[in-house]
């Protein structure tokens, strides 16, 4: 049974006793990430390879970020997870898989790559949507998931709390109203990010998507570049997906030399190559600059400075009682 | 007239397959559904009341029980008609349509939910001749009913179906000798025999529909107080790690749909006596 996953028995840390066994590492992580996972495992497969003289299979799961975050509490014993939100992976924390500062352990918050929340909208922008201003005007259907059952959903609806906030000099209560009129504009409130973008792109319903970037491109290169374009706004939330070991399982399965060796390969030169290439903006400045015409200039501000990082922001915004729940009465 | 518990049939091994029976039940159904009792049981009695009385949770059980209650009702009266023509006619293609009626069972219903939410959506295929006569059928009630007026379509069906097979023509037979017209013999005649299966199958999709999620989800919009759904409310506070909240929402619609078919079990009980009694 061990020998499902485990290494050689005496690991000595420069993979010389390996060399002639194999090791399974299993990354569950969210929905958009399957493609981006696929490129990295295979190349991540190939250095352990050359380093190690170790075979290194890579197992993936993908669902709701929400929903993986469950799937790993319940008893899915996965090596690494690589999430949508940090709220999702501390709730792991919450149950001591993993420690409590897991988000200090891998730099840049320990998210290798990064997304923003930008608009989609219909070939030649017929309603002139520009900014978040627009998307509170009286006859604009604005397409976005439900932020209390999507993890991508809060992100958007904290992109447009930040933007109205900034621009209204900190005043909570104009945020509040801001976001209250964006969501009387909702007509249709998906469960998950996938499916607000088929309501937006097979339904022909609502004038402007909020989606990740990554997403949007996905949408725009896939669907045609002739139905819809992107729209940047001036001023975003800077998305974070973060990854991490989970410590408990990594070593129960004798992994986590490989699991660690996984996850720093996100942040090398090939694994920000690869990020960039799937849509997400990669965090290493050279690589990104190689990129720009891809990633527009947005001005970004992050969840720890406006709101005080994931478990506030959920505690005030989308319990049950929160702010959320206040603002939207249809 | 008292029956021994243990009953000797002429097949040998009651013991052995009581236990594997009590075993089997216990494992699949009552345990599971106990934890759910006991995970509900976590809070205090105030927060279960909380958590149940919210006006958001008090809608979607009204949404649920609403659309549930007129899908199944719909298919009460289809139901029939198409079991009737299946068993009475001999046409060409009857085998295949016969097969169809059981696709709702083998579709993965969140499938199902996606093609009916493509159809009927405002540019669908039929959505769009509903738009022109200002009716919208795709993320309202409507939309809810029609997904699950689809999943419930096979039970009345299936349930009606074997009851009219082994039906004695004589009886309509001997009721147009009578003089009777043909509809007073349907109404009087086939449909009270009819009854019992109906209301099993009528039960059976009213039970199923309650608890429907996928094809729901795709097709209703979501909209908080208007089509939301109980069970999209349940994933709702699991997203939210929020346990004892979806458990204690899973009990009150485990206990209405447990009072639901008690009471649609005592009707049926009703029929059959006064049925024999005749």
């Amino acid at each position: 049974m061990a020998g499902c996953s485990a290494a050689a028995p005496a690991e000595t840390g420069n993979g010389a006793a390996g060399s002639n066994s194999t090791v399974e590492l299993l990354n569950v992580s969210y929905d958009p990430t399957r493609e981006f996972y696929q490129d990295i495992n295979k190349e991540f497969a190939l250095e352990w390879q050359q380093k190690t003289g170790q075979t290194v299979t890579i197992k993936q799961s993908h669902g709701g970020s929400g929903k993986q975050s469950r799937s790993v509490i319940d008893g899915l014993e996965a090596d690494v997870v690589t999430l949508a939100l940090a709220y999702d992976i501390d709730a792991i924390a919450e149950r001591g898989l993993i420690p409590a500062d897991w988000q200090k352990k891998l730099s840049d918050n320990s998210s290798p790559y990064t997304s923003t929340i930008v608009f989609l909208v219909r070939k030649g922008n017929p309603k002139q949507i520009k900014d978040w201003d627009d998307l509170i005007k009286p006859g604009i259907a604005v397409i976005t998931p439900n932020p209390k059952t999507s993890g991508g959903a809060r992100w958007n609806y904290l992109a447009a709390w930040g933007y109205a906030l900034k621009t209204n000099g900190g005043d909570e209560a104009k945020a509040q109203e801001f976001v209250a009129q964006l969501f009387k504009n909702v007509p249709v409130l998906d469960s998950g990010a996938r499916g607000s973008t088929t309501t937006f792109v097979e339904r022909g319903i609502g004038d402007v998507l909020i989606a990740w970037e990554n997403e949007a491109y996905l949408a725009v290169n896939e669907l045609g570049k002739d139905k819809f374009e992107i729209v940047n706004p001036s001023l975003s939330i800077l998305a974070e997906p973060p990854v991490t070991i989970v410590d408990k399982y990594a070593d129960k399965h004798k992994t986590k030399e490989a699991a660690e060796a996984y996850l720093q390969f996100l942040y090398s030169k090939k694994g920000q190559e690869l990020a960039a290439k799937h849509y997400y903006r990669p965090r290493s400045q050279e690589v990104l600059k190689a990129h720009t015409p891809a990633f527009p200039d947005i001005q970004l501000f992050t969840i720890d400075e406006l709101f005080g990082g994931w478990t506030k922001a959920q505690k005030t915004h989308f319990a049950d009682q929160g702010v959320f729940d206040q603002l939207y009465k249809p | 007239m008292r029956k021994s518990f243990r009953n000797r049939g002429f097949l040998p091994g009651f013991g052995m397959t009581m236990g594997y029976t009590i075993i089997y039940l216990s494992l699949l159904v009552l345990i599971p559904l106990s934890v759910l009792f006991l995970k509900a049981s976590t809070m205090s009695w105030e927060q279960f009341i909380g958590t149940i009385m919210d006006t958001r949770v008090l809608a979607s059980i009204r949404v649920s029980i609403m659309t549930s209650f007129f899908a199944a009702c719909l298919n009460a009266v289809f139901g029939v008609l198409v079991a009737w023509v299946l068993v009475r006619y001999q046409f060409a293609g009857k085998r295949i349509i016969d097969g169809i009626v059981d696709l709702p069972f083998a579709l993965p219903t969140a499938v199902g939910g996606i093609a009916l939410t493509s159809i009927y959506a405002e540019n669908g295929w039929i959505g769009q001749y509903l738009a022109e006569w200002g009716i919208k059928v795709a993320y309202t009630p409507i939309g809810i009913w029609v997904a699950l007026t689809f999943i419930g379509l096979p039970f009345v069906v299936r349930t009606v179906q074997p009851v009219l097979q082994d039906w004695d023509l004589q009886m309509e037979e001997a009721a147009a000798t009578l003089g009777a017209t043909r509809w007073n013999t349907f109404w009087r005649v086939v449909l009270p025999h009819l009854l019992p299966a109906i209301i099993t199958g009528f039960a059976l999709a009213f039970a199923r529909a309650l608890g429907e999620y996928g094809s729901v989800v795709f097709i209703s919009g979501n909209m908080p107080l208007k089509t939301e759904i109980v069970p999209l409310l349940i994933m709702t506070k699991l997203e939210q790690f929020d346990y004892a909240g979806a458990t204690a929402i899973a009990t009150v619609m485990l206990v209405i749909s447990f009072i639901m078919l008690l009471i649609i079990n005592y009707l049926q009980w009703k029929i059959n006596k006064f049925d024999a009694a005749r």
